[in-house]
């Protein structure tokens, strides 16, 4: 069973978002997508500055199995790209929530990430996916 | 739900993730393929490789028979127990399917072949045995572990008789023989030393949990895959299938053209394909970049040609991207690979890429 922190928002696409006490949002790839994945080997991050919309693929993570792209739940600017996921893909298999993260995004309007689901409904369509 | 190994409860207890493989529902993982990787490089892992079908040939004329079936030659296997390994030919040289076979005694060999190609290696089988007298006999009531590294053969003589015990540690490369209650073999498909071991489906699960309890890592199938990779070994229905021969699949070595009127199937267009010289080779190929070569994509080799990635992977052992490839005859050291809409630099190289745990090749 994968783990869905209920204080987060998520994507269909199993990205997780978590809005930061800046109001900027961190996103990275849920419990669920890593296990699915498999052990990552390469992890490719925005660049800040970059200007994402919501629904764009604007990061890769590929694993031993696949290469997956990372959908951003937003518009808005990209602020950071975790650095430390060159060096250490596997911190996305081994702490997806924490360490794992992928880039943090300052969103030009918040309702965007308002409109994502919450862990409840996330978890449920996990479980339609499943079964 | 697909076909089932009688170890697949164990599996799924152990926390596998199962995938579909040839219609069996296998382990891919039980938890991290790399770590399962290393542990077959550096130790000792182990695969349920039970939907991989052997099957026993027996009948007066048999050597007879495989002589003419199969594109190497079993009348190299002179000494009870040796295996040799071959590919199984349409007349028009596609490989049907790629095979290990045992030569036990002048009546009995046994054969062992993939699980995707199962039913139609057993129609082939049936379809020219009977001209020979000979009886093709599938062993369902057989299970078969992978058990694959440096110190797998230690820990898995440890389980065993000690009269079985000794004469599996006694045994050469690419032997085997029948203890009975075991089929004990000095083969795989990693590229590092170990057994298959064959043996009834019932004792399956003590063997398996047996193993574990010595220290044994059970592996699925990824790293199965990253494994081989490393090696250069090829994989059926990836890199060669009914549509490309032996000699463009990296596998020439594996046809036996001596003696010269030996009439195996396939032999003609072999033959053919040979004397007009083959248009395309089979090669590995290394990536710098942070990038992963994944089976179908292109690879393009300026003002030669084009041609396909056939497996590719992230290496563990390498720590970069590995594949094998089928390219224009005329293709250098040099090409270039589509990535996900990028041309990326590759190497082409001569696999293996890794043997008995160390790098292979120039990096």
């Amino acid at each position: 069973m994968s783990n869905v922190p209920a204080d987060l928002r998520y994507l269909k696409s199993h990205e997780w978002a978590r809005l930061e006490s800046d109001g900027t949002i961190t996103v990275g790839i849920s419990d669920h997508a890593q296990q699915a994945l498999g052990d990552l080997v390469f992890v490719e991050a925005p660049e800040p500055g970059r200007r994402v919309h919501a629904g764009e693929a604007c990061a890769v993570v590929e694993s031993v199995k696949a290469a997956s792209d990372v959908y951003s739940p937003v518009s808005g600017e990209v602020v950071a790209g975790n650095a430390d996921l060159g060096g250490q893909p596997e911190l996305i298999n081994s702490d997806p929530y924490g360490g794992g993260w992928i880039m943090r995004i300052r969103p030009d309007d918040k309702a965007q990430f308002a409109s994502m689901l919450d862990a409840k409904a996330y978890a449920a369509a996990l479980a339609a996916e499943t079964h | 739900m697909g076909l089932r190994t009688p170890l697949y409860d164990t599996h799924v207890a152990a926390g596998a993730r199962t995938v579909d493989f040839g219609g069996w529902d296998m382990p891919v993982n039980y938890g991290s393929q790399i770590e399962e990787h290393h542990a077959v490089r550096r130790d000792a892992g182990m695969f349920d490789v039970s939907h991989m079908l052997v099957v026993d040939l027996r009948g007066g004329r048999v050597r007879e028979f495989l002589r003419r079936l199969l594109a190497n030659d079993v009348a190299k296997l002179t000494a009870s127990g040796k295996a040799l390994y071959s590919c199984m030919l349409r007349e028009h040289g596609g490989v049907i399917d790629d095979l290990i076979v045992y030569y036990l005694d002048d009546q009995w060999y046994r054969m062992v072949v993939n699980a995707g190609t199962r039913e139609k290696d057993l129609e082939w089988l049936r379809q020219h045995a009977g001209g020979y007298g000979v009886t093709v006999e599938p062993r369902l009531d057989l299970a078969m572990i992978a058990v694959q590294g440096p110190n797998a053969r230690q820990k898995a003589a440890g389980l065993m008789e000690p009269g079985v015990a000794t004469r599996a540690l006694e045994l050469g490369t690419f032997f085997g023989f029948d203890a009975g209650s075991l089929f004990v073999a000095r083969t795989g498909y990693t590229g590092e030393d170990g057994f298959e071991i064959m043996l009834p489906t019932v004792a399956a699960v003590s063997f398996w949990q047996r193993l574990r309890d010595a220290g044994v890592a059970p592996c699925g199938l990824g790293a199965r895959d990253t494994l081989r990779l490393e090696a250069g070994m090829n994989l059926y229905g990836n890199d060669m299938d009914e549509t490309t021969s032996p000699l463009e699949s990296g596998l020439g070595w594996t046809v036996a053209w001596e003696p010269q009127d030996r009439d195996f199937i396939g032999r003609g267009a072999l033959a053919a394909q040979k004397a007009s010289g083959s248009t395309r080779k089979f090669v590995g190929l290394l990536v710098e970049d942070r990038a992963v070569l994944r089976s179908h994509q292109k690879v393009i080799v300026p003002a030669v040609g084009e041609g396909e990635v056939t497996s590719g992977t992230f290496s563990p052992t390498l720590q970069r991207s590995i594949g094998l490839a089928r390219v224009p005859a005329k293709t250098g050291d040099r090409c270039e690979v589509e990535i996900r809409g990028k041309l990326v630099p590759a190497r082409v190289v001569r696999p293996p890429f890794v043997r008995h745990g160390k790098i292979a090749i120039a990096l």
